[in-house]
């Protein structure tokens, strides 16, 4: 990967590599300034995502901010029954990032939330107002591997990562927003790393918020298929776009002293031969 | 009034259930192994059928059209039924229905012979709990499906919606049946075993003179039924008896004969994974010469008019029953159908259940689901069920039910509370992550907890739990403004 | 309790409060509901015929083609290969069609005299060796024929009761579409219908298909032209 800084427009050579399929192309794009929405869970617990997040942007050539006021989308209130109090917290969303250029959330179900229920919430609350701003915002939200591929044209980012690497496609990601195989292009980009398909990819892992705890060992069950599945693809790791099942799945997986361990995507494609060497997490 | 489905007001909730059954090693194979089938063979004929998206939505686009002007339909039905010769009943809830089909059946039954009666797989009059009000008044009912007849023989019940003893092996079946059936030898091979049935039940079909049948489809232009079904079971019911009572859900109907080239399309390729089940019976009335002399319709609401009022969730009266969405379900391949409680089982079981009868017997069935979105991916009539799952998990934290007995436990509440106000502002996050750093100090060992207490040990008894690293994100990004220069970029 | 003229008015009225009453909108919104599936196959004759008889064969069902100077001596080969020696057959079945070697029996009693009993016409026609029938429309996608119930196509219980059906069908008869074939029905819809896509069949133990449980478990298809 090649990055000229221009005056104004970044010209960048990206190498798209899928599969079999070997391409080329030049993109021409403005560095943008990309508001990170790295969501609750996120913030405490994987603080690590948003760090990688913030270092393939950066990578790339744009700008990243970071508004402090950010919390969360609302999406386990929503899910959970509890309407009333997630719709302060949309309020809060669409108030924290009115005028942001792009927005980039590193988890697919909290991008989901807000283009599939904040729709249905500002229709609910009756506000003219509220449904404005929501429709004004939806165009601005991307999930991380949407940004990349969709928005910035980039399959290859020039990480490095030598490891086995499988994907976990999260139901979110596939049947929200549709990502298809973009977080797997992305990692086939990768130098270095081989990339092993799960079987049963599009089986749920059994996170499913509150119902992990609600309904605790239907969703063990659920995890056991998961883990078994990720365990007979030999992988060293277990990817995917929401750090959430990667929660699940890596729990199951720490109880079973297994070896393979799970990465969100971003933090794979934050690895560089520069930067880590492409260390495991 | 009494609106009920079949027993799921006795029945345990979901958790406590689904623990019992997922220790049962050989239902869960079983259910494994039917629902992988199933799965197979519909991705198969929907991925050789060039418009399927495009039938969904026509399919999804009728039924909501005929939510809306219900009343003009089943008023039209009930008119041309009529005309063509059939007699039309409206019931209130099960009780009515049970009791139309009682009387109509004493009627038929010719003086001084037992009261019998031929059934076709129907999900409505397992609804209504028929069976056990027929063996009350002294009736016997046989039920010819296949699966149901096992089900009816070994006192079980139904855990699929097509395919209603699932979870029970051919061994297991081929036992029941030669203690049943009274044989004293029969094979093992499927064949050997749908065999004894026809024997069985063939006595019954061509002796039998009153049948009882649900509908797949009620017509409202002709007043025509249509039955679907693969066995044969079904023309037999519907053709060789005397008297033919239908009891047909009033959320059934269709505007027009034409509607049925979607429907019957949609159902075989999502039911069975078949590009059309062996058999569609449509009949209209009565015809001389040919089929029932007495034909007989009860159409029943039994909380469907309930259902049709909240504009949230009346999209679950498109359903057709074809079972795909269990097929598809992580947590019904986990459990099978009894966990449900409820003769609706898995995800379409999840949302009808709780609105057909009131709320507070299956407060814990919203909850049922991991909010996948498998189940909506392949309804073949676009029913949002996870959207409508999150809408009755809301009505149950509202307690808007007027039956009492609603709501969700206190430490869910107070937790909800809790993170509602940490969410409000970045300050009382980092308050209350600063709280659970604090707190997580005597079970944190290396960044990993493995055991934690209350609620959150329902997640530690099978999973570690990732501590709260030392550092958040926003901390660091802090931090690392004060280090670069403006910008961002190094 | 069955003249309980209140349940229906208690429904009815029910379901005006949950939906509303737009009784003048009913038309214009059916006529406007989005149809863009497929109403009208796209193949040619040879590759609907083809499909069909692929179809059939996928159902387990025998397949037998042949042209229209050939129908009876294809009638007896099939028989032939199920060592069968009579059929029933319906009552305006053409007779050209019926090869003279074997027996054939018109037994659509009920519509000659109505006062029979149904129970005793029932044993006959299940001590049968089968029956032979016509079709009314067949469909290619789905293997489908369809029968509806009058004169050539028998009655129910007729093409139901024997364990062997031979359905003689038409190449002018088979539509590529699921709309097509139904579409053939306009002006019959309220005429008793049956669709036969194969021999009846349960895949409920352990979802292994069985063929054949009450319906015929023997279909033979006969496609003329």
């Amino acid at each position: 990967m090649i990055l000229y800084e221009a005056n104004g427009p970044t010209i960048s050579t990206v190498s798209a590599r899928n599969g079999r399929l070997f391409a080329r192309c030049v993109a021409i794009h403005w560095s943008l300034r990309i508001s990170l929405f790295i969501t609750c869970y996120n913030d405490v617990l994987f603080p690590k995502t948003g760090q990688a997040v913030v270092t393939v942007l950066e990578r790339l050539g744009h700008t990243v901010e970071f508004r402090p006021t950010q919390t969360c989308c609302g999406q386990m209130h929503y899910n959970s029954g509890y309407h009333m109090d997630a719709l302060p917290l949309m309020e809060k969303f669409l108030e924290d990032f009115h005028d942001a250029e792009v927005i980039c959330i590193p988890s697919a179900s909290c991008v989901s939330t807000i283009r599939d229920h904040y729709p249905v919430m500002a229709e609910k609350s009756g506000s003219k107002d509220l449904i404005r701003q929501v429709n004004e915002i939806l165009p601005r939200v991307f999930e991380f591997s949407e940004l990349l591929i969709d928005k910035l044209g980039v399959e290859d980012t020039g990480a490095y990562f030598p490891h086995v690497v499988t994907l976990h496609c999260s139901c979110h990601s596939l049947r929200s927003l549709g990502v298809g195989d973009k977080p797997e292009r992305l990692l086939r980009n990768v130098k270095g790393l081989t990339f092993v398909p799960l079987e049963d990819y599009d089986q749920c892992c059994g996170f499913g918020g509150t119902f992990a705890v609600k309904n605790a060992e239907v969703s063990s069950a659920m995890a056991a298929d998961k883990v078994k599945c990720i365990l007979n693809t030999k992988a060293e790791v277990c990817a995917a776009l929401d750090n959430s099942c990667l929660m699940q799945i890596g729990g199951t997986l720490g109880r079973d002293h297994a070896v393979t361990c799970t990465m969100h995507l971003a933090e794979i494609l934050a690895s560089t031969q520069s930067a880590n060497g492409g260390t495991l997490a | 009034m009494s609106i009920r489905v079949g027993e799921a007001a006795e029945a345990p909730s979901f958790a406590v259930a689904s623990k019992e059954l997922l220790k049962n090693d050989q239902l869960r194979r079983n259910v494994r192994n039917a629902t992988g089938i199933i799965r197979g063979k519909r991705a198969n004929v929907v991925g050789e059928t060039p418009d399927w998206q495009q039938l969904r939505d026509a399919g999804h686009a009728i039924k909501e059209h005929t939510l809306r002007h219900l009343g003009d339909y089943l008023a039209r039905f009930e008119e041309n039924c009529i005309r063509a010769g059939g007699k039309v009943h409206w019931a209130r809830d099960a009780d009515e229905a049970n009791a139309i089909s009682i009387e109509l059946i004493h009627r038929y039954t010719p003086d001084g012979k037992r009261a019998e009666v031929i059934k076709v797989k129907s999900m409505t009059t397992d609804e209504i709990g028929m069976n056990k009000a027929l063996v009350t008044a002294g009736i016997t009912p046989y039920e010819t499906d296949l699966a149901d007849l096992i089900v009816q023989l070994g006192d079980d019940k139904p855990s699929h919606i097509v395919v209603p003893a699932l979870h029970r092996n051919r061994m297991e079946i081929r036992e029941l049946f030669m203690r049943t059936m009274k044989l004293d030898e029969l094979g093992t091979s499927p064949e050997d075993i749908a065999g004894a049935a026809r024997v069985y039940l063939r006595e019954k079909f061509l002796r039998v003179p009153i049948a009882i049948s649900g509908a797949n489809f009620a017509v409202a232009e002709t007043g025509s039924v249509c039955v679907v079904e693969s066995e044969g079971n079904g023309r037999m019911c519907v053709s060789l008896p005397r008297v033919l009572i239908s009891v047909v859900g009033i959320e059934k109907i269709i505007p027009t004969f034409q509607d049925l080239e979607v429907f019957l399309q949609l159902l075989s390729r999502s039911a069975t994974g078949e590009r059309m089940n062996p058999y569609n019976s449509i009949w209209t009335g009565v015809v001389p010469g040919d089929g029932p002399r007495e034909f007989h319709v009860i159409l029943l609401d039994n909380g469907r008019t309930k259902v049709l009022a909240d504009s949230a969730s009346s999209e679950t009266l498109d359903c057709i029953r074809c079972g795909a969405c269990l097929n598809a379900c992580p947590v019904y391949r986990q459990t099978g159908g009894h966990a449900y409680g409820s003769i609706y089982a898995g995800p379409i079981g999840a949302i009808l259940t709780p609105q057909l009868q009131s709320m507070e017997h299956s407060t814990s069935l919203p909850y049922a689901s991991s909010l996948c979105g498998a189940c909506y991916e392949v309804c073949p009539v676009k029913i949002n069920i996870p959207e409508i799952l999150i809408h009755l998990r809301e009505k149950i934290v509202d307690g808007q039910d007027h039956h009492g007995g609603m709501g969700t436990d206190f430490a869910e509440k107070a937790g909800m509370k809790v993170a509602a106000w940490a969410m409000s502002d970045a300050a009382n996050l980092s308050t209350v992550r600063a709280a659970g750093r604090l707190a997580q100090i005597p079970f944190a060992r290396n960044g990993v907890i493995h055991s934690l207490p209350g609620m959150l040990g329902q997640w530690t008894n099978t999973r570690d739990m990732p501590a709260i690293p030392a550092e958040s994100f926003r901390q660091w990004w802090a931090r690392r403004r004060q280090n670069v220069v403006p910008g961002g970029t190094k | 309790m069955i003249s309980d003229s209140t349940a229906r008015a208690d429904i009815l009225l029910k379901i005006r409060l949950a939906a509303g009453s737009h009784s003048d909108a009913l038309e214009t919104e059916y006529a406007a509901l989005p149809r863009t599936y497929r109403q009208q196959g796209t193949s040619d004759r040879a590759a609907v015929l083809t499909m069909f008889t692929n179809r059939l064969r996928d159902y387990d069902a025998g397949v037998y083609r042949c042209n229209a100077a050939e129908i009876a001596e294809t009638v007896a080969a099939a028989m032939d290969a199920r060592g069968k020696t009579s059929l029933l057959r319906t009552g305006k079945l053409p007779q050209e069609w019926l090869p003279a070697k074997f027996r054939f029996f018109a037994s659509d009693v009920r519509n000659a005299n109505p006062s029979r009993d149904d129970l005793a016409w029932f044993a006959e026609v299940d001590q049968s060796e089968g029956v032979i029938t016509g079709c009314f429309a067949a469909v290619a996608f789905t293997g489908t024929i369809i029968l509806r119930h009058e004169d050539g196509n028998g009655s129910r219980a007729l093409t139901l009761i024997p364990d062997y059906h031979l359905c003689v069908v038409l190449a002018d008869q088979i539509v590529e579409t699921v709309p097509e074939g139904l579409a053939r029905l306009k002006g019959f819809e309220t005429m008793p219908i049956t669709t036969i896509s194969g021999p009846s069949a349960t895949a409920d133990i352990e979802m292994t298909r069985v063929k054949g449980v009450h319906g015929p478990r023997f279909l033979d298809v006969i496609i003329v032209g």
